[in-house]
């Protein structure tokens, strides 16, 4: 039986690769030096509900939140296997704490149609709080799986998912449909499909024609670029709050009950350190001061 | 209704014993309660779970809220947050508190959305505050204090408005107290009304183990991270950690490479930890990871490259291969210890 399957995903600074040189000199991040990637564990969930579509047949949209530019992670999710892709772009939902954000994910998805399965990945790195696929599942009224690593069964309108945690393995049977929040380690995702890049480089969003344009300059027009992507099936649709009726208090910054009230950045404080040799009598003597002075 | 001045705590347990982090919470609301002059509620769902209550009220609890039915023997999140929800809105505490667990952290999220209140995940530090903001002034606010962005900077969130204030707050940063045996309390039985609706979910196995780490309390950790390279060579730090009586740490990369389990992590999605003796091996230093360790009383630090961050915070700065590194460090310490 074909399934219907929504999959929530980010777009998110690479913040694994704080590495010496995306750091300035007072010891704070240079985010313009890190890269901008699919979160990762969302990518794992695009792997499961890909995994759902080999087996079982089906359909796989993706829906991001984000700027204009965010439309990257939808192209990326489209050449990896998804089958449709939705950008939701406003600035009205700038600073949306995650309360706000799930408000209007939900609104998108019951806007995009009605779904078996909707996946989000655990959390996000830039974030890592874990609570926008949760509060999704609540506003859409359905049941959660958290920490998901694996579909092990599927039918009768019934899922059976293993979920990872710190501890050991929980096996959980639920009624469709129901939203999982996956777990990425340990799920190897497949790599975008050149023929997919190929058939599909051209997918973009009514936002983006000028950059099109520019690097396929055989476009006349805007009007002309849009016709051929309409007619290929190209075209990222581009939803704002207002197109889904959003309560404008409820969204952005004004909608988010969270506020930052002040940020202070890490500073890495250097104290007093001593470099040493790798060599054994440096070590030697490493470990008998270690253990003179009761470390070790 | 007025806005009451309780501090709640959802009192997570397994087992029969109540978790290390709800105890610590305890401590913590007891602390913001008698700030707030206002009381301390656990929050106690289960089955057959009455003997915590009285655990509860010694780690701080003034009234124990107490949902029992057979439903409820096992987490689940839709049975618990009905419960939760209809008690948060029925009582409208001022806090609510929960620990930063698989549980906590699946719960917490579904209460706030369904009370459209603000909810901080992780938090490290917490306390009360006041503030001014667009020319209205707030009293007695709870300042959520935690890391973001990876753990390269430390947030301080307020929820000035929307009530209740709630916060999952890192298992292992506050600290317990003491249990007072002389503590009275109040318990009160929630009768539980559950529908066909909550309980579309079944668990159907779990397969749980003790902890085999706790990090938390190991007072020499040797830690890996990506540089280390292998799986095979992690097995360098486990025999360094062996030859030292201490115990095995890893970042994030190192769990996500599979190279070790997650119950090593260190840093802003895993373990706080304060060891006497901190080695880091192939670490570059992620703030991330050093938001979990920086304060470990010695650290040293061995990696390849002379400019990572770790070095920053470490007191020995070994610039080198680990793998020529560790073996040597070993034989050292067998002769010095000898």
């Amino acid at each position: 039986m074909p399934y219907e399957m929504m999959v929530l995903i980010k777009q998110v600074p690479d913040t694994t690769r704080i590495t010496a040189r995306a750091m300035k000199d007072d010891g704070t991040v240079n985010r313009a030096a890190l890269p901008a990637v699919v979160n990762p564990d969302d990518l794992s969930a695009l792997e499961l509900a890909l995994r759902v579509k080999d087996e079982h047949g089906g359909r796989v949209t993706v829906l991001t939140m984000g700027p204009p530019t965010a439309t990257a992670v939808l192209r990326e999710a489209l050449w990896r296997g998804a089958d449709r892709a939705l950008l939701l772009t406003d600035r009205a939902l700038a600073g949306s704490d995650t309360l706000a954000t799930s408000y209007v994910l939900a609104l998108a998805v019951k806007r995009a149609g009605v779904f078996d399965l909707v996946f989000c990945g655990r959390q996000a790195i830039d974030g890592d709080t874990a609570q926008v696929g949760p509060q999704v599942a609540e506003k859409l009224g359905l049941p959660q799986i958290t920490c998901a690593e694996a579909i092990d069964a599927l039918g009768d309108g019934l899922i059976e998912a293993r979920r990872s945690l710190p501890l050991g393995v929980e096996t959980v049977r639920c009624r469709l449909p129901c939203l999982l929040t996956v777990i990425g380690s340990g799920i190897v995702v497949r790599p975008p499909s050149v023929r997919r890049a190929m058939a599909q480089k051209l997918a973009s969003s009514p936002l983006e024609m000028a950059a099109v344009r520019e690097r396929w300059p055989e476009f006349a027009s805007d009007d002309d670029l849009r016709s051929h992507l309409g007619r290929h099936g190209l075209e990222i649709p581009v939803w704002t709050a207002a197109d889904l009726g959003a309560d404008e208090r409820r969204i952005g910054l004004g909608g988010s009950p969270t506020k930052v009230y002040k940020v202070d950045y890490v500073v890495l404080e250097g104290h007093a350190s001593t470099d040493l040799e790798a060599s054994p009598e440096a070590l030697g003597e490493l470990m008998r001061d270690l253990i003179e002075e009761y470390i070790l | 209704m007025t806005q009451s001045r309780d501090v709640w705590v959802f009192v997570e347990h397994e087992d029969g014993r109540v978790a290390p982090v709800s105890l610590e919470l305890l401590g913590k609301a007891r602390e913001l309660a008698d700030q707030l002059t206002g009381s301390v509620c656990a929050l106690l769902i289960g089955h057959d779970v009455g003997q915590l209550a009285t655990v509860a009220i010694q780690h701080g609890a003034d009234v124990v809220l107490l949902a029992e039915d057979r439903q409820l023997a096992v987490y689940r999140t839709l049975p618990y947050a009905r419960v939760a929800t209809e008690l948060i809105r029925e009582r409208q505490p001022y806090i609510v508190l929960l620990g930063g667990t698989p549980v906590g952290r699946d719960l917490a999220p579904r209460l706030a959305s369904a009370l459209s209140a603000g909810l901080t995940a992780d938090c490290t530090a917490l306390r009360i505050g006041d503030l001014e903001r667009r020319g209205a002034s707030y009293r007695d606010l709870l300042f959520q204090i935690r890391p973001a962005f990876g753990g390269n900077v430390v947030a301080t969130i307020v929820n000035p408005e929307m009530h209740p204030q709630m916060a999952t707050v890192r298992e292992g940063v506050m600290r317990m107290a003491e249990p007072d045996a002389e503590r009275v309390g109040r318990i009160e039985s929630i009768p539980v009304r559950l529908s066909s609706d909550d309980l579309v979910l079944e668990i159907v196995s779990r397969r749980m183990r003790l902890p085999a780490v706790d990090l938390s309390r190991a007072h020499v950790i040797v830690a890996g991270g990506a540089g280390v390279g292998s799986k095979k060579d992690f097995e360098l730090i486990h025999e360094l950690a062996r030859a030292l009586d201490g115990q095995v740490g890893a970042t994030r990369a190192a769990v996500d490479a599979g190279w070790v389990s997650a119950e090593h992590q260190v840093g802003q999605t895993g373990f706080t930890v304060r060891p006497r003796l901190y080695i880091a091996a192939g670490i570059s230093g992620a703030a991330q990871h050093l938001a979990g360790m920086d304060e470990s009383s010695t650290i040293i630090a061995i990696n390849t490259d002379p400019n990572a961050p770790i070095f920053q915070v470490a007191h020995y700065k070994i610039v080198g291969d680990l793998r020529r590194v560790i073996p040597q460090m070993i034989d050292a310490y067998r002769a010095q210890s000898r």
